[in-house]
């Protein structure tokens, strides 16, 4: 068996195991840690945009957002009927979960496709713009469809998101992000970042590069927002806003945009760091924005950059 | 008949606030090719200069109004120029993005101290101008709004005299068509940018307290809607097209208000970026915009 899929199956067994022995664990700390995996999954899968094919997407808030509503709905619209009368037991709310889940993601992906398709034409720091401005457009329709709670939200979602959802999710994102970039298909990915016009000179569809991680970034966005949904149990419009994508583009910038192991590290790390902070909460987003300025004036290339590997100059 | 009328007034002097940030998003595009994110947090501290400002004078006089105004330019040109000389000249030549990324950080850094200064709560804003409703026919028209547009054409005209009938001006021109070409006929650079990034936040700044009297709250995340939609003006003009901006910022302000008056106005923040992503697809080099190719 190659060596990445082991190392799936032995995360995916890990995160359950944890999972399952997580009612003698901390409360405390199990909430944190679970915080830690969704800013996990959605660092790995902006980077696959940002840093692998080098678009610089502005929007990643929109498409969790778009994840967490459709899989919210699922869950709430769909759930009570297809589980029946008895609850569905434990297996019939893991299908649903999964099924909200995937439901989510692929709204999310379409909804990737859909903007990726016009907006890639774009190029740096108009493409950034678009997608902001994509991302401010999903929130306003979810602020005014009243079917999905209008700018109140939703709540009451089941608490289906476990250790073991997340941690698993988390393994697959990694997975399917590494195991893309580091195939021969995937080398295009890295062309488009390094020359787009040496690439297309090769002879590589850099726009259809383009649209596939765009897409595939989408999906896990979508995915990260319904475990959201499921694990807070209470979305409103407003907590997938401008912000929300900075916090995410600032973990791939910071973990060296392309690197996945840094990506995490700093997914992790940005995570944590409120929590230590949080006699002096009131200067977290201030040192957020001089950690911002100050890493792109010493080190552009990122905190967790090791030096040259690779393509990369 | 009336209806529309009022509501064109009410969507031109909106316009006219646009179009002064629109400017300096403009005018930084034209001499160093990326967006100034934290050009919306100026026009931010413009407003909140005027209210410090306007509790020292009379309240409600002429004089004392242009002095709040004169002032809050003065300290905005100052930050802006402390913005370009800390934050981005040690980029200069870097990545567009190293550059964009430094832009948003500088912007979240002036947001959430301001919300450490200032505190988030938002604050009315002072009425430093004399205020009158006047009857023009059936329209009824707050003297707020006139001088809202009155303001800001005569702040264009300036600006357009300094851009076309100064050496400062040609300067910047000339460095905005080439930076190298530019500095070999001996301009300074660095004095251009400078001075490009004063003039811009000098104008947000007046933009800020005309935007905060018409809508007279203000709170430290106040910059980032109208910073925004202005930039959407500035795209749609045109960037990097000083008549564009102005142009843009009147089409977009009048749209919002008209859609604002409709029954989608839920849609009302929606619509500017709609706008922005029809031109960038249809036409990306704005309305008044030269198209330029590609050189590889």
């Amino acid at each position: 068996m190659p060596r990445p899929l082991l190392l799936l199956l032995a995360a995916l067994a890990v995160s359950i195991a944890i999972s399952a022995a997580s009612a003698h664990l901390d409360p405390y700390f199990l909430d944190v840690a679970m915080g830690v995996g969704i800013a996990i999954i959605l660092a790995v899968s902006l980077n696959l945009v940002n840093g692998h094919t080098g678009q610089f997407s502005l929007g990643h808030a929109g498409f969790m957002a778009v994840g967490a509503y459709l899989s919210s709905a699922v869950t709430l619209f769909l759930g009570p009927s297809l589980l029946g009368a008895d609850g569905g037991g434990p297996l019939g709310q893991g299908l649903l979960f999964a099924g909200a889940l995937a439901c989510g993601g692929a709204c999310a992906a379409c909804a990737g496709l859909l903007i990726g398709l016009p907006s890639l034409r774009l190029k740096g720091d108009y493409l950034a713009l678009v997608t902001l401005g994509f991302g401010e457009i999903i929130r306003v329709i979810f602020q005014n469809v009243e079917a999905l709670g209008g700018a109140l939200g939703l709540i009451g979602m089941p608490p289906y998101t476990t250790f073991g959802w997340i941690y698993g999710c988390a393994a697959l994102a990694v997975y399917t992000v590494a195991c893309l970039v580091n195939s021969t298909y995937g080398r295009g990915f890295l062309a488009t970042r390094d020359d787009e016009i040496a690439a297309e000179a090769v002879g590589l569809d850099t726009t259809r590069y383009k649209i596939v991680a765009f897409v595939t970034g989408a999906f896990f966005a979508g995915v990260a927002g319904g475990l959201f949904a499921h694990f807070k149990l209470a979305i409103d419009p407003r907590g997938f806003d401008f912000t929300r994508s900075i916090e995410i583009v600032v973990m791939v910038i910071l973990g060296g945009m392309g690197r996945t192991a840094g990506v995490i590290a700093a997914a992790i790390l940005l995570t944590l760091l409120p929590e230590i902070l949080r006699p002096v909460a009131e200067y977290r987003m201030i040192l957020y924005s001089l950690l911002l300025v100050v890493l792109m004036l010493l080190r552009p290339q990122g905190l967790f950059h090791r030096g040259a590997k690779g393509v990369r100059p | 008949m009336t209806e529309f009328l009022q509501q064109l007034l009410n969507g031109l002097s909106l316009g006219a606030i646009y179009a002064l940030i629109a400017l300096g998003y403009t005018m930084v595009y034209g001499v160093l090719r990326f967006i100034n994110f934290a050009h919306s947090d100026v026009f931010m501290i413009g407003a909140f200069a005027g209210y410090y400002l306007g509790q020292r004078v009379p309240a409600g006089t002429l004089a004392g109004g242009l002095a709040v105004m004169a002032g809050a330019m003065v300290i905005c040109a100052v930050l802006g120029m402390a913005i370009e000389r800390l934050a981005y000249r040690p980029l200069r030549g870097a990545p567009t993005l190293n550059v964009l990324i430094t832009a948003i950080g500088v912007s979240l850094f002036l947001q959430y101290t301001g919300q450490l200064i200032f505190g988030a709560t938002p604050r009315t804003f002072p009425q430093l101008f004399p205020a009158a409703r006047l009857s023009i026919g059936p329209l009824s028209v707050s003297s707020n709004q006139l001088l809202v547009i009155a303001v800001a054409l005569v702040l264009m005209i300036a600006l357009q005299l300094i851009v076309f009938r100064t050496r400062i001006g040609t300067a910047m021109r000339a460095v905005s068509l080439n930076p190298n070409a530019a500095r070999l006929v001996g301009v300074n650079n660095d004095v251009v940018i400078s001075f490009t990034f004063g003039l811009g936040s000098a104008l947000a700044a007046a933009g800020g307290i005309l935007y905060a009297m018409n809508y007279p709250s203000i709170d430290p995340l106040m910059g980032v809607m109208p910073g925004l939609k202005a930039f959407v003006a500035a795209i749609l003009g045109g960037i990097g097209n000083i008549p564009g901006a102005a142009l843009g910022g009147l089409l977009l302000g009048t749209v919002e208000t008209f859609v604002g008056g409709s029954a989608f106005s839920t849609y009302k923040d929606a619509i500017a970026f709609a706008i922005l992503i029809l031109i960038l697809l249809l036409r990306p080099a704005g309305l008044l915009g030269r198209f330029v190719a590609e050189k590889v």
